[in-house]
């Protein structure tokens, strides 16, 4: 591929990965007033929280009538694979000093899959910060406009509390192929479900980890059989 | 500060540094198998547990609504038949709000 058009496909994803952020992001805003937050409170998630997934946890928990310390919790166990996404963004983009302060700000699913998704490292930074820049502007400017327009209307007449459920579902589905990943899945419904009414909205859901622990803690299959590595 | 400005800057920040930490620790640290095993599997454990809570849970009873569980099962739909996530996310949401409409 040559240059330009290496260059163009790039701003091209990363358009329309603008676009669905700022559909997502009127949803986050409008969602977010709906179970209590101001508009300035939608708005400094955006900006500051800026992994969607966590955010759409944190006030899910928080409008069911669950506790900070709960809905806290969430947000950060789902929050924690931005960790791991930083390995191969750094070893791509070398940030040194301050660069790594504002590289680690855009460390999310769709910039790491987007820059890893490229054939050579120009490309990938390239596509890294073109995403992450798109993403979160369109993510902020959705969120506002959300918050402001979901103040005054009803969410659930328009479908709205099916969003963050079906956004859950989506980012799931092709991490279901993982080794491990169906039962996971399997199990983390059956402890969530079964404890619902033993502890307050918010605790199931952090118990559902520990399903996670216990299956990685278990020997895996490719270190039991390297010849099908 | 109320406690929900609290949680929401507490959140926040932490979510910041997770990043920060990815890249910034020693690779070493993170790479190890067992933990990229159990941080691979932890979003499988909280995804799954957020879609049946946010479907099933209203504090200590179980409740649902038809229209929403029916979006959510429109959208799986969506999902196996290989639509993308703003499909996903628009099927959801559009059969959700004709069912309330119409009931």
């Amino acid at each position: 591929m040559s240059f330009v058009n290496e260059h163009q496909a790039i701003f091209r994803a990363a358009a329309g990965i603008g676009l669905y952020a700022g559909a997502f992001g009127l949803t986050f805003g409008a969602v977010a007033t709906a179970a209590g937050l101001s508009v300035i409170q939608a708005v400094v998630m955006s900006a500051v929280m800026f992994t969607g997934a966590s955010q759409f946890a944190l006030v899910g928990i928080l409008g069911a009538g669950g506790a900070p310390l709960a809905a806290l919790s969430a947000a950060l166990l789902l929050g924690l694979r931005n960790t791991f996404y930083g390995v191969p963004i750094a070893r791509l983009v070398r940030p040194r000093g301050l660069r790594r302060a504002s590289t680690a700000h855009f460390v999310i699913d769709e910039t790491t899959a987007m820059a890893m998704a490229q054939p050579t490292v120009r490309a990938g930074r390239r596509a890294f910060w073109a995403t992450g820049i798109t993403l979160f502007a369109l993510w902020n400017l959705g969120t506002l406009g959300g918050a402001l327009i979901g103040s005054g209307i009803n969410t659930s007449a328009f479908g709205l509390d099916a969003a963050a459920p079906a956004i859950f579902l989506a980012l799931l589905w092709p991490q279901l192929a993982r080794e491990h990943g169906r039962a996971v899945a399997l199990g983390a419904v059956i402890v969530t479900l079964s404890l619902v009414t033993a502890v307050p909205a918010g605790v199931p859901i952090i118990a559902a980890a520990a399903v996670a622990i216990f299956a990685g803690l278990l020997p895996s299959a490719a270190s039991r059989r390297p010849e099908d590595e | 500060m109320t406690t929900l400005w609290a949680t929401i800057l507490v959140a926040s920040v932490a979510s910041y540094g997770l990043k920060l930490a990815g890249v910034s620790l020693p690779e070493s640290l993170i790479s190890h198998p067992r933990v990229q095993r159990i941080a691979g599997l932890l979003p499988i454990a909280m995804l799954s547990a957020l879609v049946v809570s946010d479907l099933f849970d209203s504090n200590r009873q179980y409740a649902a609504s038809g229209p929403t569980v029916a979006g959510v099962a429109a959208g799986a739909l969506a999902l196996w038949r290989g639509r993308s996530l703003v499909a996903v996310f628009l099927i959801a949401i559009l059969v959700t709000a004709s069912l309330r409409a119409i009931t």
